[in-house]
């Protein structure tokens, strides 16, 4: 029952946030960003220690919550954990923290109702990485995606009505061809078997002939791939990433992406193996088309926020390309990317949060010579530049080579066009690293304050930890087969 | 703990001392920590290739932890020393302790000369694990970590829009040949399933379908990989055709040239195919490749050498052409000559390029031959450093690089992947390198002053003790360097013996130089005569295309950079956008009208409503 409790709790306690916000209780005034702290390391503490003093084993799918809910259709509230959802729900856990820290400063206006979506988005992305109901998950999968609309549209810049309307159309059509193909699954599943279910793991010994998986499959494929995102559906994450407040972008690009690869793993490949495996030469393209397209437009981009979202697009691509190599190599990179990417790419927008709190413009031609005065911010710069472009000895290249290895096995032409991306990622990491901390100084910056040097130093040192000993997180995921 | 495992420790320690402190940190304590770490990693390395040679495997091995697996292969954090790693953490560690200590006085002014030291430890780290790792992707590691050093050292001084460009270009130009090694080292691991380099080569001699092609008309997984590795080596020993980045990446201060650009990193090329032997050994096309790229490299480096006015770009495509020396060497299978030459090279490079750079700061940071002159006079101690490192450069009988050069020259005429042409190709650029060389030491230091006669000789770096000692142990090091004997034979295969060759090879490639200077000084008379006051450079367009690198940084900008600039700034928009941005305009473009037609004029609904029902009684009808 923990995990009803952690994601209640963080809803409550958002609710908490807002009302109590700058109310004084018993002479002592009340601040939404304390409660919004103090309330994710309460919950990610009883996470951490309920997973590890779990008896539990998970290497497979473990029912920690089992109510039923809508007895008519046989819904139930239904949650499970796995390696998988674990490492992603820690991964969440610590990147909240990393969103209130980024947040300190920069909201100032209504900021009780900031930090309550704040967390309900982290209370909706969790349901999604443990629901294994399909109906829950859904409704999860929209849980976390209003208040993250509602952060966007309220606290974004300068054009975030717009980017938070293209974001919102593009998931909510995408979820539509999910719901579609969920209905479908449970119509399926009372044929076959003779009751309506939702229940993930019903669904697993469906049978189903080839053609009517395939549409199925492409149902959820369309929805995540949308989410990942990767070409032709990126072009919302642009916008969004830019317009969106930098804990918006953190939230975005740290977690929200990674319910994409998380639904591609669970759902499409596990419920569709023989659909996705046909599927997979045009996956790989995608996926290959992603990092290379993505890397490109990355080098054109001068708006630091935009030339990171698209790098986004382009790393997201390795995850497809490993993914659908179906190969345990592969699928082990698959895994340290999600991480590393989670913390790389909220490394480097709260690092565009702290320029934009300093000069006042993402504009790359604006900065310039920072280095001069803000040594310490150029070497963290230097350093998630470097992890954003696989330098080896940090997370992301882990990340990249085993999935390349893996996916070399199996579909070798691809891998060495995706390793152009390689390439095209050199130009673009050096491109935004030269351009904001190189060249004559145009500016005097304030280097970092002690609560960004937490956020910076806490990230690089997953990030080398994680680079240096990947084991710590692929002893759990040996010898999965997919 | 062992002693193997601590030798990249302690530079990497006084790393994150000195980047954590910074400013913080005076002068002397910075310059204790830094070059006292390297006279440690020197100390250390010393004793194990004392160890070495005692022990009866021929081998030390050090395993600190499993970084990752590979499916069954273990990629480990393990390091691996035999005689070819030895005679690398020698040189990295020996030659790169002398070149700190006069970085260390050399720097002292810089403001920034902390960070400067820390890179330059760093560095040492990275190539440390470069040379010592026991698989690929450790390899890859230093490889790439040495690449990153290079990136910041040659843009150290930041502030210079120059420097900038030059870091970023040696950066992206070596990264497509890392790139090239990356595909390489999936096509082994898929090939061979290992990583691990001494499996590697072990399995490259006895897996049966490594070396064999698959088709008639297809190449073999031992020649792709051995190309792919190939890739990698050129971009890092800039080498044809990835050479542009390195004249450009002398805008870093002149000890990074000596350490990075001259003595450890652009040799790590050559490290590379010497480890792999037993990949390129079953593949001898690819073998023949690499001794006629070191070939063409040699001599058209050594004709870019010939028209260049900066004592440094030099200097730098002199390092070009000496690799090619090596990589001919390699390529010819005479694998020991080769290292060895990559030994004395990085001896007589590293006091070429630091004199120089007493010289650069004797005359307050004059870089134009053109406007030196008459140091012998000036600067006597400097020009007789110079002039050893010189003669080892061109190869006088007795200096460390005739036995090196020589042992090359004889091994390529009759070897199966060399042969007699390449061993001319090898003749006239000793030839070459002895004009440049001469061309170069008439203009700096013989001739009549051609700097203000006013200027003062900056001394800050006449009266340093420890400057000059540095200085004078490379010296020696250049000069005797070549009595040192290493034997490679428990690493890589024996070359083959020249004995059957025809005699007179030997005399010719020892007359060569002399040919060369006797040349010099009489074409350039010029330069050395003391009755010409003033100089000036040619600008024939011929020489100016030599200057600029034979054309490369030309044609790759017109062929790779602007078509890559073009494309993207075409598509900044994101076509995907544009195209889905066109449904929402869509949608737009009927919401207008539609609401144009809700105007709430009953006129207009009567005119609509009639019209409408005109429409579909037609349609009924007809």
């Amino acid at each position: 029952m923990m995990l009803t409790f952690v994601i209640l709790g963080l809803l409550l306690s958002g609710s908490l946030a807002w009302y109590s916000d700058d109310k004084p209780f018993f002479g002592v005034r009340f601040q939404a960003k304390w409660v919004a702290l103090v309330a994710v390391i309460i919950f990610s503490l009883i996470f951490v220690f309920s997973v590890y003093l779990s008896p539990l084993n998970f290497q497979t799918l473990q029912t920690i919550a089992h109510v039923s809910w809508i007895n008519s259709l046989n819904i139930n509230y239904t949650l499970a954990l796995d390696h998988l959802s674990i490492t992603l729900i820690m991964l969440t856990l610590f990147l909240a923290l990393i969103c209130i820290l980024v947040s300190w400063d920069e909201i100032q206006e209504k900021s009780g109702f900031y930090y309550f979506n704040l967390l309900a988005t982290f209370a909706g992305i969790i349901g999604v990485f443990s629901a294994v109901d399909m109906f829950l998950f859904f409704f999860f999968w929209e849980v976390m995606l209003l208040p993250m609309t509602a952060l966007i549209a309220i606290w974004g810049h300068e054009k975030r009505y717009f980017a938070a309307i293209k974001f919102f159309i593009f998931t909510q059509v995408s979820s539509l061809l999910m719901l579609v193909a969920i209905i479908a699954m449970a119509y399926i599943h009372q044929q076959q078997v003779g009751d309506l279910s939702f229940s993930y793991q019903d669904w697993l010994s469906l049978e189903l002939n080839n053609e009517l998986a395939l549409y199925l499959m492409l149902g959820f494929f369309i929805a995540f791939a949308v989410k990942l995102p990767s070409v032709p559906f990126h072009s919302w994450l642009p916008d969004a990433h830019t317009q969106a407040p930098t804990a918006g972008s953190v939230l975005l690009a740290g977690v929200l992406l990674k319910t994409g690869a998380y639904g591609l793993i669970r759902f499409v490949i596990q419920l569709f193996p023989q659909a996705s495996e046909n599927f997979a030469p045009i996956a790989v393209t995608l996926g290959v088309v992603s990092i290379l397209y993505g890397a490109k437009m990355a080098f054109a981009q001068t708006d630091f926020k935009r030339l990171v979202a698209y790098s986004s697009i382009s790393h997201m691509g390795f995850v497809m390309l490993a993914l659908f190599s179906f190969n345990e190599i592969a699928y082990q990179g698959v895994i340290v990317t999600i991480v590393a990417h989670g913390l790389s790419s909220a490394a480097l927008f709260s690092l565009a949060g702290m320029i934009y709190q300093r000069i006042h413009s993402r504009n790359l031609t604006d900065m310039g010579g920072f280095w001069q005065s803000a040594p310490r911010m150029g070497g963290f710069g230097l350093a998630f530049a470097a992890a954003a472009f696989g330098l080896p000895g940090l997370a992301n290249f882990v990340g990249e080579f085993l999935s390349l290895v893996g996916a070399y096995q199996v579909f070798p032409v691809m891998v060495i066009l995706a390793a152009f991306g390689l390439i095209g990622s050199a130009i673009y990491g050096m491109v935004l690293f030269q351009k904001t901390f190189q060249g004559s100084s145009l500016k005097t910056v304030p280097d970092l304050s002690c609560r960004e040097l937490i956020v910076s130093s806490s990230l690089l040192m997953l990030l080398v930890i994680l680079g240096l000993y990947p084991n710590l997180l692929l002893q759990y995921f040996r010898g999965v087969i997919l | 703990m062992n002693l193997l495992a601590s030798l990249p420790l302690y530079p990497l320690l006084s790393f994150l001392v000195l980047i954590s402190f910074g400013k913080r940190l005076s002068w002397a304590v910075a310059s204790w920590l830094s070059v006292g770490a390297m006279g440690l990693s020197a100390l250390c390395s010393m004793l194990l290739v004392a160890q070495l040679s005692t022990s009866e495997v021929n081998v030390i091995t050090s395993h600190l932890w499993q970084w990752f697996s590979v499916g069954s292969a273990k990629v480990n954090v393990s390091f691996y020393l035999d005689a070819l790693s030895a005679v690398m953490i020698l040189v990295v560690t020996g030659v790169g302790f002398l070149i700190h200590l006069f970085a260390a006085i050399y720097m002292k002014s810089d403001e920034n000369f902390t960070r400067f030291m820390a890179y330059m430890n760093l560095f040492i780290v990275a190539m440390l694990v470069l040379v010592l790792a026991d698989n690929l992707v450790l390899l890859y590691l230093g490889w790439e970590g040495v690449g990153l050093c290079s990136f910041l050292l040659i843009g150290f001084w930041y502030q210079e829009k120059n420097n900038v460009l030059a870091a970023r270009k040696a950066f992206i130009v070596t990264r497509i040949g890392d790139t090239a090694m990356a595909i390489g080292l999936f096509l082994l691991f898929k090939s061979l399933s290992s990583l691990n380099i001494v499996e590697i080569n072990q399995l490259a001699q006895t897996s049966e379908t490594f070396s064999l092609s698959i088709a008639n008309n297809e190449a073999s997984d031992a020649y792709w990989a051995a190309l792919l590795l190939l890739g990698g080596a050129v971009g890092k020993s800039a080498q044809l055709p990835l050479q542009t980045w390195l004249p450009d990446a002398m805008a870093g201060p002149t000890p990074v040239s000596a350490l990075i650009h001259a003595a450890t990193m652009v040799t790590a090329g050559v490290y590379l195919i010497a480890r792999m032997n037993g990949v390129f050994i079953m593949a001898p096309e690819v073998m023949t490749y690499v001794a006629w790229l070191g070939a063409i490299t040699l001599l058209l480096a050594g004709v870019a050498a010939l028209a260049q006015t900066d004592i440094k770009r030099v200097l730098a495509y002199s390092t070009m052409s000496q690799i090619g020396y090596m990589m001919l060497a390699l390529g010819a299978g005479a694998w020991s000559a080769g290292v060895f030459h990559l030994m004395t090279h990085a001896f007589f490079k590293a006091l070429l390029f630091l004199t120089a750079g007493a010289v650069i700061l004797a005359l307050h940071h004059q870089q134009n031959l053109f406007k030196m002159g008459g140091l012998l006079k000036k600067l006597p101690f400097e020009s007789a450093l110079f002039f050893i490192g010189l003669a080892c450069l061109v190869a006088l009988p007795g200096t460390s690089g005739f036995f090196s050069k020589e042992a090359i020259i004889a091994s390529l005429w009759l070897s199966p992947t060399a042969g007699a042409s390449l061993w001319w190709c090898a003749i006239l650029g000793a030839l070459l390198t002895s004009i440049y060389s001469c061309r170069l030491f008439f203009l700096a230091f013989l001739g009549e002053q051609r700097f203000p006669k006013d200027l003062v000789i900056s001394d800050h770096l006449e009266t340093n003790h420890l400057l000059r000692g540095a200085l004078v142990v490379l010296a020696l090091l250049s000069l005797f360097g070549g009595l040192f004997t290493i034997d490679l034979s428990t690493v890589l295969p024996l070359s083959n013996e020249s004995e059957l060759s025809p005699g007179w090879l030997h005399a010719v490639a020892i007359i060569t130089p002399f040919i060369g200077i006797a040349f010099s000084w009489f074409y350039f008379k010029r330069y050395r005569s003391r009755d010409i006051i003033s100089l000036n450079e040619s600008q024939s367009s011929w020489l100016v295309f030599c200057r600029n690198g034979l054309g490369f940084d030309v044609i790759y900008r017109f062929l790779l950079v602007k078509p890559y600039c073009f494309i993207t700034q075409l598509n900044r928009r994101d076509l995907f956008d544009q195209l889905i941005m066109l449904s929402a305009w869509y949608v737009e473009i009927w919401r207008d009208v539609l609401s144009a037609s809700q105007n709430g004029r009953l006129r207009w609904f009567a005119g609509t409503f009639g019209l409408s029902l005109v429409g579909l009684i037609l349609v009924v009808i007809l």
